[in-house]
């Protein structure tokens, strides 16, 4: 059976297509959902934006042009969202740098159970990152997003995606070796 | 002690597209060259299996985080019904029709159109050089100054284009900016790409070479004569 393209759904979209839209939001919300979460950090506040991002989809459909992937395109609008909306934050909240340092979940890791599962302890060291490293992470292992494409949604040059990317993987290794496992690296 | 030095700048460099080796978002030159070192040097080898952990709990961490609700999709539908109605009939998105009636179509349909289109190109082409044959057996002489559709005249760059640049892509980068294949692939996967269909200033040819090399879809580019 043949799927219907993104680009098709888009250009559909931008005509006013609002069945496209759903197929497009059903194929994408939950992928964006949890890239915006990870950036925001708050299930009510991410789950607000998704309204947000869809609907700027549906706006700016007929301004696509179809260069890069069109999940490049949406996941590059939910991340000015996510950001606009980290700006919005009240002072006394958390900025993004400092929420990026806290973990998830306010109960102490067991630091035994922890060395017994080196998995569980790479996702809570993962969760300690700041938004800069969660999100370059999330764009390569999870979004599967080229360093050419990480480059167009971030806004940086490739030439720093990759070291960006590096300065993760290596705090995420000091975090590691600070919970008992030690990689070898760096 | 490895063979291969572990602070050469090409392991490093190797280093660094681990993970998206890992995450098959390589093209297809960088994944050969990340396949070969992992072959002939073990460490590296074992900063893959790391970078490997990575992706996959990074996976598994995305996959934990749920979905929103329904509510959130009603919510955007209930906007995008308060939005001014779209002009459909007024506008007319050539491309976006084109890539839509090429997507209805099953591959064995499209495959079969392909040929029949490949046969009718032929046949055109042989028609095209009769008449042209006929043209030259008939035709008497020219003046020197007459008009000519000499693919030689203009101005002309060699590109090579990115081996990740879908056909797609390069006819979108050619129709923007105006530019003509002339004549290729020739050795190295170069083109022979028209700018202008007259000659122009060396200096404006740079500068529009400068132009198109930041363009994704260029490997390589040079002027040509």
């Amino acid at each position: 059976m043949q799927t219907t393209s993104d680009e098709v759904l888009i250009a559909r979209i931008a005509g006013g297509d609002r069945l496209a839209m759903q197929v497009l939001y059903a194929r994408h919300h939950v992928r964006v959902y949890r890239f915006v979460l990870r950036l925001v950090r708050n299930e009510a506040t991410a789950e607000d934006l998704i309204s947000e991002v869809f609907l700027d989809i549906w706006r700016q459909a007929g301004k696509f042009e179809g260069r890069s992937a069109a999940s490049t395109w949406m996941l590059s609008i939910a991340r000015f969202k996510a950001l606009s909306a980290l700006r919005r934050r009240p002072e006394e909240e958390l900025d993004d740098e400092t929420a990026g340092q806290i973990e998830d979940h306010a109960d102490d890791p067991e630091t035994a159970l922890v060395k017994k599962d080196k998995g569980s302890a790479l996702r809570q060291c993962l969760t300690k990152l700041s938004a800069d490293h969660r999100e370059i992470i999330d764009l390569v292992y999870y979004h599967e997003k080229s360093v050419e494409e990480v480059a167009e949604i971030v806004g940086i040059p490739e030439a720093t995606v990759k070291t960006r990317m590096f300065y993760a993987r290596k705090k995420l290794s000091e975090l590691l070796k600070e919970q008992g496992i030690d990689r070898g690296w760096p | 002690m490895n063979a291969t030095n572990p602070d050469a700048p090409e392991r490093s460099e190797i280093e660094n597209l681990l993970p998206w080796h890992a995450a098959g978002t390589l093209s297809r030159r960088d994944a050969q060259r990340v396949e070969e070192a992992l072959a002939r040097d073990p460490e590296l080898a074992n900063r893959y299996a790391q970078v490997r952990d990575e992706f996959s709990e990074t996976i598994h961490l995305n996959e934990t985080l749920g979905a929103p609700s329904p509510r959130a999709m009603e919510k955007l539908f209930a906007k995008i019904d308060a939005e001014p109605a779209r002009r459909q009939a007024g506008s007319f998105n050539l491309g976006g029709r084109i890539s839509e009636f090429f997507a209805s179509l099953s591959p064995r349909t499209l495959a079969w159109s392909a040929s029949a289109a490949a046969i009718a190109i032929l046949l055109q082409a042989g028609l095209l050089a009769d008449i042209a044959l006929k043209e030259t057996k008939t035709s008497g002489y020219e003046t020197a100054s007459a008009p000519t559709t000499d693919p030689g005249v203009g101005a002309f760059t060699l590109i090579r284009f990115a081996p990740q640049a879908s056909s797609d892509d390069i006819t979108k980068f050619l129709t923007a900016n105006k530019l003509s294949i002339a004549a290729g692939p020739m050795a190295g996967a170069l083109y022979k790409v028209r700018v202008a269909v007259t000659g122009i200033p060396k200096g404006e040819l740079a500068n529009i070479v400068k132009k198109l090399q930041e363009d994704k879809v260029v490997d390589f580019i040079a002027t040509a004569e």
